[in-house]
């Protein structure tokens, strides 16, 4: 039925590994006891606490303001008191200023109701409520919306893509809530479609989501400015330039965005947030998480307040099957391994994956024996080996001359590595050495 | 539980594919055309192969020992140069010939550029260059097939082998104003013959090394390494296509555009080179364009040797040559960054 598919060039196959979840329904997690809501989910400057402790808050109500135009504002996902605003934990690794919510008998979830006016909104109101409700990219990487939807005037935006490859093995939760979720997501499309006065708007699903594929494309049919693009399965289809230059032809420049070349990529869980945003003025108190890995006795797809530690995410799900090996933010190619289960759900949770000590292993290195293979799959078209020897080799300005700071970090290369190199992590340690000036001890 | 929690960098996940896996995946598609070789050849050559292995693996447990190393012994990769020189040897050699050859191959063409890796030349060509400049004779003795029926009349004893038949008649007939009308009408039957015996040179009925003589079994061998991704298409195919080419417009006995293409493709070891060690992955380029680029500078140097050198064959030096041009190919046939200018 959809026999063209669009793709880039180079990529991997991991197994999928998304039987497990792809089928469950989206369940609700019952409301946890306490929540901790980082005031950093967001790719920018943290949100600043307006809340002390011992402060009653109510559900959706607005604990962290956003001082500055990259950053947004950060709302409660509980209703109860406040019992501390410090750093805590945080999925990146690092600790976050936080604020942590007990849950009381004032819990209460308000009834949002649809705007009757939202049709007559500005383009202006439209991205003031997208702001005001905390929006950010919800793929991962957690850029603000307000700000990708805000172009400089001198980029002519035409295209707006709207990404549902969800590439990274395991992960679901995407593909669930285009299932369920369809009319909200369309809403949301259209809705960002209107901000940007775009002519065309590509929706990109990858081919293993047929049902997605076949509900979206009943919903657009007969629609001249919606398309959807079936995306051939490969890791990363669902990069941003990747996906560009898979459904358009178009390469972002080396160092440029999207609006570069004239797009703007919104995730389809953004999408959806967006539509409830601007129609019922809901912010982003909760998200779809995919808790699943081998580790992890009963998979789901689970909507769960964000602030909500993962370990009640993973006790709701049955349990441990084993002792985890390894307990990753994300999925398996991109995601962060935790050394704490404390940490909590933040807006850009895609999935929570619990790998056994036979996934985790990582086996030895060895010396690289020129295969070319990480050359071959590299999206970027970087050649990972020669770049890791020389970062290995603390020659961190000639990495930088072969492209290490294009590299997106997608890990291809190290997957593909037959002698088991390390390749994306020394680039990765070559990024840092470069951003920080500093240098390791040999 | 937190304490017992694994961190690492992403990504989480590996492929499957691991040295040794690719090392034995070659070895095990090799093997076909080795039992044939002992087969044709007749069992000597059995302990050619065996003797070449175990020089060659003892020889890298050696070294590993003196520099203190990890004893890596068992990744196949000792294994098949051990093979892939044998493969490359008369079958009427004595056995402490394999046995230098191959000691020499992973000492002086590997180890001590530090091992596995590190190697600029193929070491089982390292051996082999090594085997043919130190004793020539031993390398160049072909002796009479085994069905005692020789592909033509010219030499029989020393040059058994069609590209050395080809070569010897090809320079009579290049220069026939010198030889007598007998010798010139001998060499162009010769050179038909040839010509016409291409079931021999498909199935391997001919005289040559070891295991290079049986094209239809090394091309199914390639073929599932082809079809696996374990070697890329690109060297073999733009070397033979060039190999091809080259014998076609200049290796005629007619002038221009008078060769014989597909005699030249399937003779000597052409296809074991082309498959099987101008794409030895540590000492070949990493880049498409590059490996394109070796490929066909393996095919010129190749038919240069074939066709003006001194030597009959030219496979074993023209790998060896471009092996030591891969750094410079790499260096200026880096792909264009995506969104690069």
């Amino acid at each position: 039925m959809f026999r063209k598919s669009f793709t880039f060039r180079g990529g991997v196959h991991p197994r999928e590994n998304k039987f497990r979840t792809e089928h469950l329904a989206i369940e609700s997690l019952p409301i946890p006891g306490q929540v901790v809501i980082p005031l950093l989910q967001h790719i920018g400057t943290p949100a600043e606490p307006i809340v002390r402790k011992g402060d009653r808050v109510k559900v959706g109500q607005l604990i962290g303001e956003a001082k500055k135009f990259v950053s947004v504002p950060i709302h409660a996902s509980l209703g109860g008191i406040v019992v501390v605003v410090e750093p805590r934990p945080h999925p990146l690794g690092i600790d976050v200023l936080s604020v942590v919510i007990d849950r009381d008998e004032t819990d209460q979830m308000p009834a949002f109701s649809k705007d009757p006016e939202w049709k007559t909104l500005s383009v202006e109101e439209m991205k003031f409520r997208i702001l005001q409700s905390g929006i950010v990219g919800m793929g991962g990487a957690g850029f603000p919306t307000h700000v990708k939807l805000s172009p400089p005037p001198d980029k002519k935006i035409d295209r707006l893509i709207i990404n549902g490859a969800e590439c990274e093995p395991y992960l679901t939760s995407d593909h669930r809530m285009m299932i369920e979720q369809t009319d909200e997501i369309l809403g949301g499309v259209r809705i960002l479609g209107k901000i940007l006065n775009v002519k065309e708007i590509i929706i990109g699903i990858e081919a293993n989501k047929q049902d997605a594929l076949k509900r979206f494309r009943k919903k657009t049919a007969g629609l001249k400015k919606i398309q959807v693009f079936v995306l051939r399965v490969k890791y990363p289809q669902g990069g941003e330039k990747q996906l560009i230059k898979a459904v358009t032809g178009r390469e972002v420049p080396s160092g440029g965005l999207p609006m570069d070349v004239g797009c703007i990529v919104q995730n389809v869980g953004t999408a959806q947030a967006v539509y409830e945003a601007v129609c019922y003025r809901k912010p982003l108190i909760e998200r779809v998480v995919t808790v699943t890995g081998p580790g992890v006795i009963r998979p789901g797809n689970i909507r769960v307040r964000i602030g909500t530690p993962i370990r009640e995410i993973i006790a709701f799900c049955g349990g441990l099957a084993e002792p985890a090996a390894k307990l990753v933010h994300g999925g398996p190619m991109m995601g962060i391994s935790q050394y704490t289960d404390t940490v909590p759900v933040i807006k850009g949770t895609s999935g929570i994956l619990v790998l056994d000590k036979k996934t985790a292993n990582q086996p030895p290195e060895k010396p690289c024996i020129s295969c070319a293979r990480c050359v071959d799959v590299c999206p970027m078209r970087l050649m990972p080996n020669r770049i890791a020897t020389l970062v290995e080799y603390a020659q961190h300005e000639a990495a930088r001359l072969q492209g290490l700071f294009d590299c997106m970090e997608c890990g291809s290369c190290s997957f593909i590595c037959p002698a088991r190199r390390n390749l994306v992590q020394y680039i990765k340690l070559g990024k840092a050495v470069c951003t920080n000036n500093t240098k390791i001890a040999s | 539980m937190d304490k017992s929690l694994f961190i690492s960098p992403s990504p989480h996940i590996r492929a499957q594919d691991s040295i040794p896996r690719l090392m034995y995946s070659v070895i095990v598609t090799l093997i076909p055309a080795g039992v044939f070789g002992v087969y044709w050849f007749g069992i000597n050559t059995l302990w050619i192969m065996l003797v070449s292995i175990a020089s060659a693996v003892l020889a890298e447990m050696l070294c590993q020992c003196i520099m203190k190393r990890p004893i890596e012994i068992l990744d196949g990769s000792a294994v098949l140069t051990g093979l892939l020189l044998a493969y490359n040897l008369p079958p009427g050699i004595p056995l402490w010939l394999p046995a230098a050859g191959s000691f020499v191959g992973i000492v002086i063409g590997k180890q001590i550029f530090g091992g596995l890796g590190y190697n600029p030349l193929n070491p089982a060509l390292v051996g082999r260059a090594f085997l043919m400049a130190s004793w020539p004779v031993h390398m160049t003795v072909f002796g009479a097939l085994p069905s005692g029926t020789s592909l033509s009349g010219i030499d029989a004893l020393t040059s058994a082998t069609p590209l050395n038949v080809f070569k010897q008649a090809r320079e009579i007939l290049l220069d026939s104003a010198s030889h007598s009308i007998q010798e010139v009408t001998e060499a162009s039957l010769s050179i038909s013959q040839l010509y016409s015996s291409y079931g021999a040179l498909f199935t391997g009925r001919i005289g040559g090394c070891i295991g290079e003589t049986s094209a239809i079994l090394l091309l199914f061998g390639a073929a599932f390494l082809l079809y696996k991704r374990i070697i890329g298409w690109k060297i073999p195919f733009s070397y033979i296509g060039t190999v091809a080419l080259l014998t076609w417009i200049f290796g005629g006995t007619d002038g221009l555009l008078s060769g014989n293409p597909l005699f030249h493709v399937l003779s000597g070891g052409l296809l074991l080179g082309a498959f099987y060690m101008a794409t030895d992955m540590v000492t070949s380029p990493v880049t498409v364009k590059g490996r394109i680029l070796f490929g066909i500078g393996c095919g010129v140097l190749t038919v240069l040797i074939r066709l003006k050198g001194g030597y009959p064959e030219g496979v074993s030096y023209a790998i060896l040559l471009m092996n030591l041009t891969v750094p410079l190919l790499d260096r200026y046939t880096r792909p264009k960054l995506f969104g690069g200018s």
